[in-house]
């Protein structure tokens, strides 16, 4: 008897196998469903909390900021704010709101939630907010449609707006007000104005986004189904992509090394565009209380001892341009080629390092350094490896020390048990994000991507304070400019490549890359074809 | 029934010593790993402030003594509570309760699939030593033994999910598919196939090995002589002579690799993409999450000591030798 139902049973199994044969197929139907690779599932998913790209990836399709990064002049294109204006004492900046918007609960976008999300949200929780809104006093909300920023010491509308499309993603106040905000259910299920609604999570599997009929863009969106499925692994995002089940793996998720193969395979195209606003660096993190790493011309040395060209070619695959300095060369406001540079020389570090008073020992060393590459990305990884050799090659012995990420975020930005460590730092829009602080003093141990390496320049500090209070749009780009030579003269950190990430995606999507935040914007123009 | 229940009792409680070394050491083990939860959480986030990591810290009590995190979290766990997961910000009870099937699913299919096949084709290698199917068996095995499971996931990932289509690439079921009952269940069961092959194939390659010499010394018994002698077709000999006594010690080989196995499917599931309890522990491991890690090793630890009570017990059925009492008792 038992056997029957368990041959019943197979054959209802092997039914049903072959029936599910015909269903992956379905998932290219004409605006459908879109099924995209995401590598993480991140603890906290409000974006007005964790202003970070792994939540944006998912969570800007949902809850917007008031403006987003733009190709045209101005580099914003308005969202939820129409326009943005300054004060010309610094210490206001008004918001006109957009009109006719409305929360995915039904309920009307006001500037309250503006006022509510920058006060109780922006400014004492969130993870970049924090600094760049610590002088914000108060928000007047005069009507709706007006929002009125009011700073405690001038602050450059330059900045200010540079910065919306990261930190200004706006909350329904009332959803969150007299909540805990950082442990509100809404966190998990979020509610927004964005061009897509929270359908669900199935931890491990996938995060499902549905079209929000009632966007108030026009005819946008024009996906009906946004599903991230989640890959860790990077062998499984390259073949889903070549298998048809996902149609898009955007940062990076196929490795550099699969590219080249991918890119013939009938259908997927590679797209290298759409991240210009989110330029990482391949920076070396000095530890200045290395009583070797104190001398200018060790450091000087070390800069001569990399050969850019070689990491470019051999690590990035020629997807990186050289770094100048602590601006990527492809930042259209501030970046300038007027700085020092270090150009591959051998002989030059050496003679460096001797004249800094360390020759060669009898086996050709002349010391020893820590050198801790960061986990987070094969090519930080793999130039470790290579500037070990590099160092090598000019008698300074670099041991490396790996860790996982917790264990690096400890030893380098915690206990500062490092002499030079590899770091993707990250470019956002304007060097006052998170640029400065890689270089600035005083910052406390324990900030994660910031100088823990103890480096103190009392002219650089100055300068960098002076930037952040300079409201003239001309004299604080003069200054950024001031600011990257400094940088590159005194070498309180070296700057090896500015690189980016690509997306491999299925030809029939439109509306790629449209933006310079692309794969972190809100996708409401996205097509997909039949 | 009582003795069977006194010999269960008995092994459970025998389980607990071993159960709190494992907690206690995997515990030191994390704690010893350089950074903690906030540290990993501040990473995936790409920075944040001290004020707010210490905030965080003081919240999770992670700023307490190594002494006073662990006895509170062995105490919350006496109580039958796993506790709140930093990593993934929600209770770890119903993570774990997500988890296992899906886990379970995969093992219990490979090691099925894996045994019955495996000890057929040992018992058919093994009738007949040194035949050219018993060489042509006992080399396959050889080469499947020496393959490692990632690359065969790979492999047959490629092969016949990228190349061929005719399985899913990763996941355990169709995503938001609205399936249920049945047509789910074939659902999962087609996207089990590759990592069960995966995974099964290198279990089978032992499980023939070892069934093999079992049959192999079998066969050169008094019994099986004195079987054949008295006119018992060789087939009969083989079934319901040697088989049964070269099955004991492939299941003493079946609770043994219970264990393996489980650490085996952490490497599948993160090839295939399964959400399934080696990925839960591979995040706990990387987010620093005590109470998570711990929580799936003792669950693991459970099923891995389950599994070798039924071992037990199968032993005491198949060699009516072996009472339960006896062996537990030496």
């Amino acid at each position: 008897m038992s056997f029957l139902i368990s041959r019943r049973g197979l054959i209802g199994v092997a039914a049903g196998l072959l029936a599910s044969t015909a269903l992956p197929r379905l998932a290219l139907a004409a605006g459908g469903r879109l099924v995209v690779a995401a590598d993480s599932e991140p603890r906290q998913l409000n974006p007005a909390i964790v202003a970070s790209n792994g939540v944006f990836f998912i969570a800007s399709k949902i809850v917007e900021p008031l403006a987003e990064a733009s190709f045209e002049a101005g580099g914003l294109r308005p969202l939820l704010a129409t326009s943005w204006e300054g004060s010309e004492d610094g210490l206001a900046v008004t918001f006109r709101l957009r009109e006719g918007v409305l929360w995915h609960d039904g309920k009307p976008f006001t500037s309250a939630d503006v006022a509510f999300s920058a006060l109780e949200v922006w400014k004492p929780l969130q993870n970049i907010g924090r600094s760049l809104f610590a002088n914000l006093e108060d928000v007047e909300t005069p009507d709706d449609q007006t929002a009125v920023f009011r700073f405690s010491k001038p602050t450059p509308l330059q900045l200010v707006a540079n910065a919306l499309p990261v930190v200004s993603a706006v909350l329904p106040k009332h959803v969150y007000e007299g909540t805990e905000i950082a442990a509100n259910p809404a966190n998990a299920a979020l509610i927004g104005t964005g061009p897509f609604v929270w359908g669900e999570h199935k931890p491990g599997e996938y995060y499902l986004l549905r079209r929000n009929a009632a966007y108030w863009a026009p005819d946008q969106p024009k996906i009906d189904e946004l599903v991230y499925r989640v890959l860790p692994d990077r062998a499984a995002a390259a073949n889903s992509l070549e298998a048809g089940e996902i149609q898009l793996a955007a940062f990076s998720a196929v490795p550099l090394t699969d590219l080249e193969r991918v890119s013939e395979v009938p259908g997927l195209e590679v797209v290298t565009k759409g991240y210009e606003a989110l330029t990482y660096q391949l920076t070396v993190e000095i530890n200045h209380r290395n009583a070797h790493l104190k001398h200018l011309k060790v450091r000087q040395a070390i800069a001569h001892a990399i050969d850019r060209k070689f990491v470019l070619d051999a690590i990035f695959l020629g997807y990186a341009a050289e770094a100048t300095g602590p601006v990527p060369a492809n930042d259209p406001t501030f970046y300038t080629p007027e700085v020092e540079l270090y150009p591959h020389d051998v002989e030059k570090a050496r003679a460096l390092l001797d004249e800094a008073g360390y020759p060669a020992g009898a086996d050709g060393t002349r010391f020893k350094l820590r050198l801790l590459p960061a986990p987070y990305f094969n090519e930080t990884r793999q130039f470790g490896d290579y500037l070990r050799q590099a160092l090598a090659a000019v008698g300074i012995d670099a041991v490396i020390v790996a860790n996982d990420s917790a264990g690096h975020q400890k030893a380098v930005y915690t206990d500062h048990e490092f002499d030079l460590a590899v770091a993707p730092t990250v470019f956002r829009a304007d060097p006052a994000i998170s640029t400065t602080i890689l270089v600035r003093s005083g910052v406390p141990a324990g900030t994660p991507f910031s100088n823990q390496g103890g480096y103190e320049n009392p002219e650089l500090d100055a300068l960098i304070d002076e930037a952040l209070i300079t409201l003239d749009s001309g004299k604080r780009v003069d200054l950024y400019k001031r600011f990257q030579k400094l940088v590159t003269e005194d070498l309180p950190l070296i700057n090896v490549a500015d690189w980016s990430f690509t997306s491999v995606a299925s030809d029939r999507l439109r509306g790629l890359a449209s933006n310079p935040r692309w794969a972190v914007s809100n996708w409401a123009d996205l097509e997909q074809e039949a | 029934m009582r003795p069977l229940a006194g010999f269960l009792l008995r092994r459970l409680i025998g389980g607990v010593p071993a159960l709190l070394i494992v907690a206690v050491g995997v515990f030191l083990l994390l704690d010893r790993a350089g950074g903690d939860a906030v540290d990993a959480w501040l990473v995936s986030i790409g920075g944040g402030d001290a004020r707010m990591a210490a905030a965080l810290r003081a919240e999770y009590g992670l700023d307490q003594s190594v002494f006073s995190r662990l006895t509170f979290m062995l105490g919350r766990l006496v109580q039958g509570d796993f506790g709140w997961s930093f990593a993934l910000n929600r209770p770890i009870g119903p993570a774990i309760m997500e988890r296992l099937p899906n886990t379970l699913q995969l093992m219990g299919a490979a090691t099925g699939i894996s045994f019955l096949i495996g000890s057929a084709l040992g018992l058919i290698a093994g009738r007949r030593p040194g035949s050219w199917t018993d060489r042509l068996l006992s080399g396959g095995s050889l080469l499947l033994y020496s393959v490692p499971s990632f690359w065969l996931g790979l492999a047959l990932s490629v092969i016949f999910a990228v190349r061929l289509r005719w399985f899913p690439v990763s996941g355990i079921e169709t995503i938001a598919s609205g399936k249920t009952g049945l047509d789910r269940a074939a659902d999962v069961a087609w996207h089990l196939v590759l990592p069960v092959a995966a995974l099964g194939m290198i279990y089978l390659a032992l499980f023939l090995r070892v069934m093999r010499s079992g049959m192999v010394e079998a066969w050169g018994q008094d019994y099986a002589l004195a079987a054949r002698a008295r006119g018992v077709p060789d087939r009969r000999v083989a079934l319901n002579h040697a088989a049964r006594n070269a099955l004991v010690p492939l299941v003493t080989m079946l609770g043994l690799q219970a264990g393996a196995m489980l650490g085996g499917s952490v490497v599948i599931e993160s090839v295939f993409g399964i959400p399934g309890f080696g990925r839960l522990a591979q995040e706990a491991v990387a987010g620093r999450d005590a109470p998570l890690l711990l929580a799936v090793v003792l669950v693991s630890a459970l099923m891995v000591t389950l599994a070798n009570i039924l071992t037990d017990l199968a032993y005491g059925a198949l060699d009516p030798r072996v009472g339960s009492g006896g062996r537990d008792a030496a």
